[in-house]
C-alpha cells in the first residue's frame, strides 16, 4: 500500500490524543449527555419501547417555540415578505409589514435577503438598533457605528472574548464569570484557553451579586493570571435574578477601579416578572454615572432575537453594542467579523423588527401588543407557579424567578444517593437528573453544568412549557423527588 | 508574502478617506492603524489618535486609567488575521460609494463591487421555488394560499415537521434538522452515483466558512515543531489563511501551476510537505475544487493523486466543493473527492479522513445571506466526532432559514412535479449566463496587452496575471504597498471598479494578479471589462515612460 510496500498505514490523523486539547476541555451542559440520552429515549419511544411515560419533555433549554409558543404574526409576515417579495402585491399583508420589508430590502445588495450584508450588519438595521437603545435608555445617545449584528448573542460573546484573550502563563487573560453561569462562557473560555475566574452569586440573597465576592475572586485570580474581563448576565441565567440599579452601579465602579472590560449579557431584558424589579441596562447606568465613568469604562452589551417575547431562536439574530472600545481595536473587530462574511440576513431582518416594532396607529399594532402581552404575562404567571410548587416540595428550595426563563432550585440529596452517584463516577445532581429522565421523561440540566457552591445541588428547568403542561411537569417532579428521597434515605 | 495589507497601503486609504470625510473619522472602521506612511495621512491619523487618547485616559482614583483592550493587549492571533476579500480596498470602495451618494464627483458614477462572489448583489434573481419554500416555512399561514405550488408546500411541511414546535424559530439539533440531513445524504448518494452517504455524517453549518473553521479548530494542536501544519493552495481563498492565523496553526503553501491552467502538481505537494516537516507537523491538506480564486476544475486523475498523497503521508483532507455546480468549460467535469476516494477502493475509502463542504451561497442559487451550508465527514474517529458534536452544540445551531434553503438545493423539484419546468428554466438560465460570462471575461482580458488570463473553467472568478511596469512597482514599494494593491487602488479611484489584488490570495513572487468576479450582468460585465482594458493600457503608458 504505502511507498515502501510493507508498512501498513498509521492510525487516524485526528484522534482524541492528537486533537486540539482546548476543544477537549469544552463542556456545554445545556446540550450535554443528558440531552443526548433524552433524544435517544425519544427514538426508543417512537420505535415502540415501553416507558413509564409517553413523551419526553425537554425543559433543558430556553426554546420557546419548541414548547408551543406561537411566533409573533407581524414578525413572520415581514420575514415572509423579505423572503418572497412577490407577496408585496398580496393585499392580505398589512401596510406596515410591507413598508418594513421594503425598507429592509432596499438596504440589501440587489434588494435581496440572499446577498451578503456588510460584515457589521445591514446599515439601516444598525441605525434602528441604535435608535431603539436610545429610546430604551431614556435618550442616552447610541451610535450605529458601535452596533454589530451577530449570529445570535453567543457569536458576539465569543468574538469579544476572542479579542480579549492574550498572554501566556501568569499573564494569560482571566475572565470573571458568575457561578452559576450560562455554560457558553465556560465553554468559550476553555476553547480560547483563557483562565476562568469564578465569582459566586449569593443564593441566600436571591442570587444577588456581592461586590466583596467580586473583590475576593479578583484578588485570588491575580495570583495566577491577569483578570481583564468581567461578565455579567442580567437578568440571570440560570438563576433568574434581576439586578438592582445600585448593584449595577457598584459593578461598574468596581470595573472602573480594577480596569476590567465589562460584558453585559442582557438577552433577557424584556423578561422581568417580579414586582419591584426592573431591567436597567448597563449602558444607561454607566452614562448616568457621569463622564468620569461613561467616557472610560469599556463595555460590550448583547441582545438577541431568541429570548424575551420573541423566542425566535432558529433565526440566530442578535446584536452587540460596544462602548469606549479603542478605535484601533474596533478596526480589528471589524476585520475579524469580516472573515465570516456576515451574520444571517434573515436574523438581521428579524432583529430589525424587534427594535422597530409596530407603533400606535399602525395596522399591526393591536395584534402585536396583544400577542406580546399574552406571552409575557403567561411567562410571569409560570415564573410564579414554578416557584410556588417547587417550594412546597420538602427538600427543594427555589428562589423567586424574578426574570429570564428558568428556575434553578436547590435540591437536598440524601447521603446514600450522593454515594451511589460517586460510585458511578457521576456528579450527584447528574445522577438525580438522569434518574428523573429515565423515570418521568423530564429532561433538565444538572446544576453542576452551570457551577454551584461545593456540596450544593441544583437543576435548571425552563418555565416555558404551557401552564397546563408545566403543572403536570412540576407535579411529576414533586412525586419523583419524594420517591427519590425515600429510596435513598 | 500574501499577507500584504501593508501599513502604507492602509495609510493611503486612510488618506483618501480623510479627503472625503475629514470630520467623520469615527465612521471609518478598519483603517485606523499606526501609520508610517506619507505625512499628510499620518497627521490626519495622529490627530485622531491623540484626540481619542485624551478622551480615554482620564484620572480615576488618582491613577491614569488605560483602556483594558488596546492594540498592545489584543489577542495577537486576531491581529495576524487578514481577509483581503473584505479588506482595505473594499472599505475604501464603501467610502467612495458614500461620497458619491453625498453628491461628490468622481470620473465615474457608480462603484462596481467585483470583489466578492455575491450573486444577488450583482442582480441575479433568486430561484423562485427556493424562496417560496422558505417563505412558507417562515409564515405557514401561506399554506392556504392558492398562489403557492403544491410541491413547495410539500417541502415546507416536511421541513416544519422536523422543527421543534413546527417552527423555524425553534433551535434545531446542533448538527442540523434531521430530515434535512437525510435529504443531503440522499443528494450526495445520487450525485456520487450510489456511493453510500450516511446522514449521521452530515452536519449543517452557517455557510461553508463556519464548517471549515470548525474542522480546522479540531485539528490544530501541538507546540513549535509539533504544531499542526495545514497545506493550502497558493493562490487560496483567504478564509484559510485567516483561520490559520486566528488559530495560530502553521500555514504550509503549495503553489498551483499557472502555466498549466492552475493545475495542482503532485511534485509541488511533495516539495511543500517535505519543506514544512522541518518546522511543523503537516497534518491537513486543503483543496478548493473548482478553484477559488483560480477557477480551475480538477481532473479525476489529479484528485486521485492528491488522495493517494494524503493516504501515504497521513494527511486529513478538507475539500472545499462549494462551486461544484459551477463548471463551465466543456471538457471539464466536477468530481467529488468522496466519489474518487470510493473508486480508489476500500483501502482508501475506509481510511482517508475526509471532510467536504458545500454551501447555499454559490452554485445557481447564490443565497449568501442565508448562511446555509453543510459538511460531510468521512472516516472520522468516533470519539472525535463526539467532540465535534459537543463543539457545535456550544453555538446551539446553524440558522434555520439557511438549513431550509440548503434543503431545497438538495431536494429540488423532480420532473413529475409542478414546478419542475420553471425551476429548471431558472437554473439553466443562471448557469448558462455564467458559462457565457466566464468565456467572455477570459477572451476580453486576453486581448489586453500585459494581461494574461487562464480559462475560467469553473467557480465565479477570473484571476488574470497583470504585467506591472518596473516604475510602477518602484512607486508602490516607495509607498510601502504591494504593487497589485497599488494597481487595484488606482483602478478603483479612476474607474470605480473594485477588484481584489492577487497578493490577498497569495501568488508566486514577482507575479501580480487580481481577482474579479464574473457575476455582473453581461452588459455590465462588458462595460467593466472595457474599463479595465482602458485603465490597464493607460497605466502601462503612464509607467513605461511613454507619457
Amino acid at each position: 500500500m504505502s511507498e515502501n510496500g510493507a508498512l501498513p498505514r498509521l492510525g487516524k490523523v485526528l484522534t482524541v490524543d492528537t486533537m486540539n486539547p482546548n476543544v477537549k476541555k469544552v463542556d456545554y451542559a445545556v446540550r450535554g449527555p443528558i440531552v443526548q440520552r433524552a433524544v435517544q429515549i425519544e427514538k426508543e419511544l417512537k420505535e415502540g419501547v415501553k416507558k413509564p411515560f409517553e413523551e419526553v419533555i425537554k425543559a433543558n433549554i430556553g426554546d420557546a417555540h419548541a414548547m408551543g409558543q406561537q411566533p409573533i404574526t407581524f414578525f413572520r409576515q415581514v420575514m415572509a415578505l423579505c423572503t418572497y417579495p412577490q407577496l408585496l402585491d398580496d393585499n392580505k399583508f398589512p401596510e406596515d409589514t410591507k413598508s418594513r420589508a421594503r425598507r429592509i430590502l432596499q438596504s440589501c445588495g440587489g434588494n435581496s435577503i440572499g446577498a451578503y450584508t456588510t460584515s457589521q450588519g445591514i446599515d439601516c438595521v444598525r441605525h434602528d438598533v441604535a435608535n431603539y437603545i436610545q429610546r430604551r435608555d431614556g435618550g442616552i445617545p447610541s451610535d450605529p457605528d458601535n452596533i454589530y449584528l451577530t449570529t445570535g448573542a453567543s457569536d458576539g460573546i465569543v468574538t469579544i472574548l476572542k479579542l480579549l484573550t492574550a498572554g501566556e502563563g501568569r499573564t494569560r487573560t482571566g475572565v470573571m464569570i458568575s457561578i452559576p453561569q450560562y455554560p457558553l462562557y465556560s465553554a468559550s473560555i476553555a476553547e480560547l484557553g483563557a483562565v476562568q475566574v469564578n465569582y459566586y452569586l449569593n443564593e441566600e440573597k436571591c442570587w444577588s451579586l456581592d461586590i466583596s465576592e467580586l473583590q475576593r475572586s479578583l484578588q485570588a485570580a491575580r495570583e495566577h493570571c491577569i483578570p481583564r474581563v468581567l461578565c455579567i448576565i442580567n437578568p440571570g441565567n440560570p438563576t433568574g435574578q434581576v439586578q438592582s440599579r445600585q448593584c449595577i452601579e457598584d459593578v461598574i465602579k468596581f470595573a472602573a477601579k480594577e480596569n476590567l472590560f465589562l460584558m453585559a449579557d442582557e438577552v433577557y431584558q424584556d423578561n422581568v416578572y417580579a414586582e419591584g424589579c426592573e431591567f436597567h441596562s448597563f449602558k444607561k447606568v454607566l452614562f448616568e454615572m457621569g463622564p468620569e465613568y461613561s467616557s472610560k469604562v469599556e463595555l460590550a452589551s448583547f441582545h438577541s432575537t431568541s429570548k424575551c417575547y420573541m423566542g425566535e431562536c432558529g433565526f440566530r439574530g442578535g446584536y452587540m453594542e460596544v462602548i469606549n472600545m479603542d478605535p484601533e481595536v474596533k478596526a480589528q473587530l471589524t476585520k475579524l467579523v469580516s472573515v465570516r462574511l456576515c451574520p444571517p440576513a434573515p436574523g438581521q431582518a428579524l432583529m430589525d423588527l424587534v427594535v422597530n416594532s409596530p407603533q400606535p396607529g399602525e395596522p399591526s399594532y393591536q395584534t402585536f401588543i396583544k400577542e406580546r402581552t399574552a406571552i409575557l404575562s403567561a411567562l410571569a404567571e409560570k415564573a410564579k407557579l414554578t416557584e410556588e410548587i417547587l417550594n412546597t416540595v420538602p427538600g427543594i428550595s427555589c428562589n423567586p424567578v424574578q426574570g429570564a426563563m428558568y428556575s434553578f432550585p436547590c435540591i437536598a440529596l440524601p447521603e446514600r444517593a450522593i454515594n451511589a452517584a460517586k460510585a458511578k463516577g457521576q456528579a450527584p445532581d447528574m445522577f438525580y437528573c438522569m434518574k428523573l429522565l429515565e423515570e418521568t421523561g423530564i429532561c433538565l440540566v444538572p446544576g453542576s453544568g452551570f457551577g454551584q457552591r461545593e456540596g450544593t445541588y441544583h437543576f435548571r428547568m425552563t418555565i416555558l412549557p404551557p401552564t397546563d403542561k408545566l403543572k403536570i411537569l412540576l407535579n411529576k417532579l414533586k412525586e419523583f423527588h419524594q420517591k427519590f428521597t425515600q429510596q435513598y434515605s | 508574502m500574501y499577507r500584504l495589507q501593508s501599513l502604507a497601503a492602509r495609510s493611503l486609504i486612510a488618506g483618501a478617506l480623510d479627503q472625503f470625510t475629514p470630520l467623520k473619522v469615527t465612521s471609518i472602521t478598519g483603517v485606523r492603524h499606526k501609520s508610517q506612511g506619507p505625512s499628510v495621512e499620518k497627521r490626519g491619523q495622529m490627530r485622531f489618535i491623540t484626540a481619542e487618547a485624551k478622551a480615554s485616559a482620564g484620572r480615576l482614583d488618582g491613577k491614569i486609567r488605560e483602556k483594558t483592550l488596546t492594540m498592545d493587549t489584543l489577542n495577537p492571533q486576531v491581529k495576524a488575521v487578514e481577509y483581503a476579500v473584505r479588506g482595505p480596498i473594499v472599505i475604501k470602495a464603501g467610502e467612495i460609494e458614500r461620497y458619491l451618494e453625498e453628491g461628490g464627483t468622481k470620473p465615474f458614477s457608480e462603484v462596481i463591487k467585483a470583489n466578492i462572489g455575491d450573486a444577488h448583489a450583482m442582480g441575479q434573481q433568486p430561484i423562485t421555488f427556493l424562496r417560496q419554500v422558505v417563505a412558507l416555512c417562515t409564515f405557514p399561514e401561506l399554506m392556504d394560499s392558492p398562489s403557492f405550488p403544491e410541491d413547495a408546500k410539500l417541502r415546507a411541511r416536511r421541513i416544519l415537521q422536523g422543527c421543534g414546535g413546527h417552527s423555524l424559530g425553534a433551535y434545531s439539533a446542533s448538527p442540523g434538522v434531521e430530515c434535512i440531513r437525510k435529504d443531503i445524504a440522499a443528494y450526495i448518494e445520487k450525485r456520487d452515483e450510489g456511493v453510500p452517504s450516511d446522514w449521521e455524517n452530515i452536519y449543517l453549518t452557517t455557510g461553508a466558512s463556519d464548517g471549515i473553521m470548525t474542522i480546522l479548530r479540531l485539528l490544530v494542536s501541538g507546540k513549535d515543531s509539533s504544531r499542526t501544519g495545514v497545506m493550502i493552495p497558493i493562490p487560496q481563498y483567504p478564509l484559510y489563511s485567516a483561520a490559520l492565523s486566528e488559530m495560530d496553526a502553521v500555514q504550509v503553501n503549495y503553489y498551483l501551476d499557472e502555466d498549466n491552467c492552475w493545475a495542482l502538481d503532485i511534485n509541488e505537494l511533495h516539495r511543500a510537505y517535505q519543506a514544512a516537516k522541518l518546522h511543523c507537523r503537516p497534518r491537513v491538506i486543503c483543496i478548493i475544487n473548482p478553484g477559488n480564486p483560480t477557477g480551475q476544475v480538477q481532473s479525476k486523475k489529479c484528485i486521485e493523486e492528491v488522495l493517494n498523497f494524503a493516504y501515504e503521508e497521513n494527511l486529513f483532507v478538507l475539500s472545499d466543493e462549494v462551486y461544484q455546480e459551477n463548471v463551465y468549460a466543456p471538457d471539464c467535469q466536477f468530481h467529488s473527492f468522496k466519489k474518487v476516494l470510493y473508486d480508489m477502493g476500500p483501502e482508501y475509502f475506509n481510511n482517508v479522513e475526509l471532510v467536504s463542504f458545500h454551501s447555499s451561497s454559490k452554485g445557481y442559487t447564490g443565497e449568501c445571506g442565508f448562511r446555509g451550508g453543510y459538511m460531510e465527514v468521512i472516516n472520522m474517529d468516533p470519539e472525535v466526532k463526539a467532540q465535534l458534536v459537543k463543539l457545535l452544540s456550544v453555538r446551539l445551531c446553524p440558522p434555520l432559514a439557511g438549513q431550509a434553503a440548503m434543503d431545497v438545493i438538495v431536494n429540488p423539484p423532480q420532473p413529475e412535479e409542478q414546478t419542475f419546468k420553471q425551476f429548471h428554466q431558472e437554473k439553466s438560465s443562471v448557469l448558462g449566463a455564467l458559462a457565457e460570462k466566464a468565456k467572455l471575461t477570459e477572451q476580453i482580458l486576453n486581448a489586453v496587452p500585459g494581461i494574461k488570463c487562464n480559462p475560467v473553467q469553473g467557480a465565479m472568478y477570473a484571476f488574470p496575471r497583470i504585467f506591472i511596469p518596473p516604475k510602477a512597482v518602484e512607486e508602490a514599494k516607495a509607498l510601502g504597498m504591494q504593487p497589485d494593491m497599488f494597481y487595484c487602488l488606482r483602478l478603483l479611484e479612476e474607474t470605480g471598479i473594485c477588484v481584489v489584488p492577487g497578493s490577498g490570495f497569495g501568488q508566486k513572487d514577482g507575479t501580480y494578479h487580481f481577482r474579479m468576479t464574473i457575476l455582473p450582468s453581461i452588459e455590465k460585465l462588458k462595460v467593466l471589462l472595457g474599463k479595465v482594458r482602458d485603465f490597464h493600457i493607460s497605466f502601462l503608458k503612464e509607467y513605461s515612460g511613454l507619457e
